[in-house]
């Protein structure tokens, strides 16, 4: 049973969901510079603030680089932060990334994720927030608006769980969903602030009573340790993200985990994709599953941490597996492949696998792409041999 | 799936296309029906060609990515007939809606619709002109589409492009846009 009120459906761009979702929260600090396709995001929320919906104090900056110091600031002071940002933006806070959670910052960004320049691209891909895999953030990924939204209702309980304590990133598809219309749940404004609760800052800069100071020189005789905390950290997020989640669910009705399986349960055949490729996918599962075909569908939901271990558990059984990437990493495998491969290295009798790297720069996946990486993950799955482990998909010769 | 009515929209920058979708999409969550509204993007600059797409269901709609065989097919600006072929891909049974003076039985030969495809046309422009008082065709289009597709309560979507334009516009712009839509259905002629 679910005791929040149910409101009614809205059609609403994915930048919209994410932009109300901040009202709720109204954080007391958002610093940000804008970059499509996340603009939206911040035009939306400066109305807010300029109509009083929120008391956020908003700080317009001169960049990404300077929106992240901002907010690095403003959380060490002890505030709760967000930005939102996407492709080359994400990519010039890079250095200060590693300081947020190096400092272990709750800041939240909304990423709309977007094509890295060059060439110069606009469009959807994962290549933003795949480059930011090492930097210490949690990385929440979202199919469609309504996951959009209720992983920034949930962001900030997870990254701000005294365990945690580390900045987080909810990515959604740029233009895909960011600028698509469509149907979605809002929650109620008294029900997000209560699942999201008051933020009490561990040791801010604030407190005059009890001074102290952040981002000392540490050399060889303590870097390791501080290194190895943040590393310890990093393994509670999965324990948290689930029992929020958990919480999440029983109060509003909507089920989330560390990924999402989708008729994967006897599933011989399985694609694993992230955001709203996903969508599509489970639609031409279910159209193979009509005409027979064991398919399935594995979403990672949770990148950063990856959950190796459930996400080994879930496709042990398969007989191939066909991991889709977004983005590339150019002399590797793509970077969703290595996490599954990782994943699956324990299982060495487990299934066939193998990589396709589609979609980059906004291309389409359309349900015949679907169709044909389904059509070779069967036949994988029938002789057990890979012709190719990395190949392009949708692309010319 | 059957029951996933899709939309594709053809128009030129400028014309409102997208705000069609738009609102199309805003009405249709009537009845509990799930909807999708996304334009194509590209450079964005008036007067070049662009799709937009509507999907409506009944049940969860998860698919995302452009209509490929489109049930309903809106042509914003008749321009474009010459241009691209808008009836690429569209189903056995559809239904064009073609803004222009022309008469719907040349527009069928020009489409080269089949027997089980049903053709409408509307001046939309000339009635954005008369209501409006601006050859923004859009409002008119949303009225000969909804007289052709039968897809939500005319006073749902009258409801719903009064409260799409309340946010933006004055009450003149707004009785202008209501009374294109109205126009709209009931000029539409099928041919």
């Amino acid at each position: 049973m679910t005791t929040a009120t149910k409101t009614k459906m809205q059609a609403v761009t994915g930048n919209q969901a994410v932009a109300e979702a901040l009202r709720q929260i109204d954080p007391d600090v958002i610093a940000a510079y804008p970059i499509t396709p996340s603009t939206e995001i911040m035009q939306r929320f400066s109305e807010f603030v300029s109509n009083g919906k929120v008391e956020t104090e908003l700080i317009l900056v001169e960049s990404e680089h300077s929106a992240m110091s901002a907010c690095i600031g403003a959380s060490a002071a002890g505030g709760r932060v967000a930005t939102a940002t996407s492709a080359q933006g994400l990519a010039l806070m890079w250095e200060m990334l590693h300081i947020a959670s190096g400092y272990r910052l709750p800041i939240m960004i909304s990423l709309v994720n977007r094509a890295l320049s060059a060439p110069l691209n606009i469009h959807g891909d994962h290549s933003d927030g795949m480059g930011a895999r090492d930097t210490g953030w949690i990385q929440l990924y979202s199919e469609n608006a309504q996951e959009a939204y209720d992983n920034s209702v949930m962001a900030y309980r997870i990254a701000e769980h005294v365990d945690v304590r580390l900045p987080i990133m909810v990515c959604m598809d740029g233009f895909i969903i960011s600028h698509s219309i469509e149907s979605m749940q809002f929650l109620e404004d008294e029900d997000v602030k209560k699942f999201v609760g008051e933020h009490k800052q561990i040791d801010p800069l604030l407190d005059f009573d009890n001074p102290k100071s952040i981002g000392a020189l540490v050399l060889p005789d303590y870097y390791m340790e501080h290194k190895r905390a943040q590393h310890e950290a990093t393994t509670k997020v999965k324990q948290v993200v689930l029992n929020v989640s958990a919480e999440f669910g029983k109060k509003f009705g909507r089920d989330y985990g560390l990924f999402e399986t989708y008729r994967l349960e006897d599933a011989e055949v399985v694609l694993v994709a992230l955001n709203s490729a996903a969508g599509t996918i489970k639609d031409e599962v279910d159209r193979y599953r009509e005409k027979g075909v064991k398919a399935g569908l594995l979403k990672p939901r949770l990148f950063r941490p990856f959950p190796y271990d459930e996400v080994g558990d879930a496709l042990k059984n398969a007989k191939a597996v066909c991991v889709m990437d977004r983005a590339d990493s150019y002399g590797g495998h793509g970077p969703l492949f290595m996490e599954v491969a990782s994943a699956l290295y324990p299982h060495r009798q487990g299934p066939a696998l193998f990589n396709k790297v589609y979609g980059l720069g906004g291309r389409d996946l359309m349900p015949h792409h679907v169709d044909q990486v389904l059509d070779e993950t069967i036949e994988v799955a029938k002789t057990g041999a890979v012709k190719m482990i990395k190949e392009y998909i949708t692309v010319r010769n | 799936m059957s029951e996933t009515i899709e939309i594709r929209w053809h128009g030129r920058g400028g014309q409102g296309t997208v705000t069609a979708a738009k609102v199309l999409a805003d009405a249709c969550l009537s009845g509990g029906r799930h909807v999708q509204a996304f334009p194509e993007y590209g450079p964005e600059r008036a007067g070049a060609p662009l799709r937009a797409y509507n999907r409506v269901s009944q049940t969860v709609l998860r698919m995302h990515c452009p209509v490929l065989n489109p049930k309903v097919v809106a042509v914003v600006d008749a321009s474009l007939l010459d241009a691209i072929n808008v009836a690429e891909g569209a189903l056995d049974d559809a239904v064009f809606v073609v803004n222009t003076a022309r008469d719907p039985k040349e527009i069928r030969a020009k489409l080269k619709a089949t027997s089980s495809q049903k053709v409408f046309t509307v001046d939309a422009t000339k009635i954005a002109i008369e209501t409006i008082g601006r050859p923004m065709p859009n409002s008119s289009m949303l009225g000969a589409v909804n007289k052709a597709t039968d897809i939500v309560g005319m006073d749902v979507l009258l409801e719903d492009v009064k409260n799409s334009f309340g946010k933006k516009f004055a009450q003149k712009i707004i009785d202008g846009n209501l009374d294109a839509v109205r126009r709209g259905f009931e000029e539409v002629q099928q041919g």
